[in-house]
């Protein structure tokens, strides 16, 4: 079995979020970047499949040269090979048509990406790139399991969880629940030292559409003080007349 | 010209977040001066999304579509969209519309926005604002293509009565074996129990209510307010309670009214996951609780003390005012 791990490289989770050039980009100085926790869930996934399977784990990435940090982490793990695109990750469109390249190009059986990025938290990557190559997707998965060419996948619904089958090739948009947290890998120095020698393959961007651009952002208007209140009774009471959320 | 809304259902009824999306897509529609028509999937009562705007639905009624399909549904609303010459799509945030916006996209070679908390900020260009950096912060992002597809926060735009006339046809979209590739095996949900994605409120319990023995209290509590259930994320961790009910940046986001937050100190992954509740209430026994700097109002007392207390009294509201 031939497997991508599709990874993103976001803003670690405690990252303070600014903006620069007139609200019109995001502030990276200080910044430390990880490879995006859903994504993260995925790759564990993927490396399970490895051990107990047998396949091959590659990762791709659209980013210029700051994202291979993150990616070199991800073969430490113990991803194969990197494939990063040579671009600027415009929107989800964009990034979805340069993975469909390489998901033609490489004919992998199983593509896993992440339910969303944290950053911009599109949460379309996974599902415009099955639809665009016709292959089976499957959101917010919380479970995977394959024999031969047959997926049985678990993903959350609201208000509980739906079991679905589908045939590979296939796209999944994973989450926690793929895995444990407590299962995820962390890598070690010999992985680490062999991540430096496997193939980090930079390719061209190809023509893609771009479908939206952010053109301002902004944050949210600064916290009022909180109300603290001594009794049950006065809560009720703000929430009824103050706050009328009940 | 008019707006496509997907009016989500459950066992024929109308869920919650069909009647805002259609409140949206009629804000939409007079924005750039069109109607809004709607497509629902085996849904009775059509008729009624006309009290938020929506003049014409177009109802599929198909035993297949019974179960959700992601590929099936945005199959249909596709062709529905070309049908009615739509030039937006509005559907919701669930987990379902989720899933099949992508699809939909694809299909229709539109840009997608979703997380979107208000009306467009202009329609030439299209451009609305949505959350990102998860609720840290808001992009305000143009939709270039032809066809535009926007996915609307839950209790972000609320509902807005503007009464018109629905007209219901049957609309039978060609759909294929191909199509249902993914087969639905089985589902798996909690009868009658509110989900954090459709609620307007939500309880949730932190490390501090010590053992998954103690739930008992944070039951009872949002059975009173009709709320669902949620935890922070060490206790799913723990295996305290579900999956399912973590909130925070890995696990649910929670866009509710009133978000109660009882023994959960708020780290900032968890901050992030909540941020979009509009009032929040923490209840902690830490008065020094990093949580307290983002609730609007707060308790210091222990749980095992307050939250009774706070239940009674809100019996004896609800008695007095119901």
């Amino acid at each position: 079995m031939k497997i991508l791990v599709c990874i993103s490289s976001v803003p670690d989770t405690t990252s303070k979020i600014n903006f620069t050039d007139g609200d019109t980009k995001f502030d990276t100085s200080g910044v430390q970047f990880v490879i995006n926790p859903n994504d993260e869930f995925g790759l564990t996934r993927a490396m399970w499949f490895k051990e107990k399977q047998g396949a091959a784990v590659h990762i791709a990435t659209v980013g210029e040269a700051g994202v291979e940090p993150t990616m070199r982490k991800a073969l430490a793990i113990g991803a194969d090979e990197g494939i990063r695109v040579n671009a600027v990750p415009t929107d989800g469109y964009f990034v979805a048509g340069q993975l469909a390249e390489i998901v033609k190009k490489g004919e992998y059986d199983l593509v896993i990406g992440g339910r969303e990025s944290i950053d911009y938290n599109g949460g379309m990557v996974p599902g415009i790139l099955a639809s665009m190559l016709g292959m089976n997707f499957v959101n917010t998965c919380i479970g995977l399991e394959i024999e031969g060419d047959k997926a049985t996948a678990i993903r959350e619904i609201d208000g509980g969880k739906e079991t679905v089958k589908a045939d590979l090739p296939l796209v999944i948009g994973g989450q926690k629940g793929l895995v444990e947290e407590s299962d995820l890998k962390i890598p070690n120095m010999r992985g680490i030292m062999m991540a430096r020698k496997k193939a980090l393959n930079v390719v061209d961007p190809v023509d893609a559409t771009q479908a939206t651009e952010d053109v301002s952002f902004d944050k949210p208007a600064p916290k009022g003080q909180v109300k603290m209140v001594e009794s049950v009774d006065e809560l009720v009471d703000l929430l009824h007349n103050e706050a009328k959320v009940i | 010209m008019s707006i496509l809304v997907y009016t989500e259902s459950e066992n024929g009824k109308f869920k919650k977040n069909a009647l805002e999306v259609a409140s949206y897509a009629k804000a939409v529609a007079d924005q750039m001066a069109a109607s809004v028509t709607a497509i629902s999937f085996n849904a009775s009562e059509n008729e009624s999304l006309g009290t938020y705007g929506v003049s014409k639905v177009l109802n599929v009624s198909n035993d297949t579509l019974k179960t959700f399909n992601a590929e099936a549904y945005a199959k249909a609303i596709a062709e529905a969209a070309e049908k009615e010459g739509a030039k937006v799509v509005v559907v919701s945030s669930s987990a379902n519309s989720k899933f099949l916006a992508p699809i939909l996209a694809a299909k229709l070679k539109a840009g997608y926005v979703p997380n979107v908390v208000e009306a467009p900020d202009s329609t030439e260009p299209f451009k609305v604002k949505r959350t990102a950096f998860s609720n840290k912060g808001f992009a305000h992002t143009a939709i270039k293509t032809d066809i535009k597809i926007v996915g609307v926060s839950t209790n972000a735009f609320g509902l807005k009565e503007d009464q018109t006339d629905a007209s219901v046809a049957d609309f039978s979209p060609e759909l294929k074996e191909d199509d249902f590739s993914v087969e639905s095996v089985e589902v798996d949900k909690v009868a009658g129990k509110v989900s954090i994605a459709d609620a307007e409120i939500v309880v949730s319990g932190g490390r501090g209510l010590k053992g998954p023995e103690n739930w008992e209290m944070i039951e009872e509590l949002a059975d009173v307010l009709g709320a669902a259930t949620a935890c922070s994320k060490p206790v799913s961790d723990m295996g305290w309670r579900p999956h399912a009910e973590h909130v925070g940046q890995t696990g649910k986001p929670v866009a509710a009214n009133l978000y109660l937050a009882i023994g959960i100190s708020g780290a900032i992954q968890h901050l992030a996951g909540v941020s979009a509740s509009k009032t929040k209430v923490v209840i902690n026994n830490d008065p020094e609780a990093p949580f307290f700097k983002a609730a609007d109002y707060g308790i210091v007392g222990d749980a095992f003390e307050v939250v009774p207390k706070l239940t009674e009294k809100l019996k004896e509201f609800k008695a007095e005012n119901e």
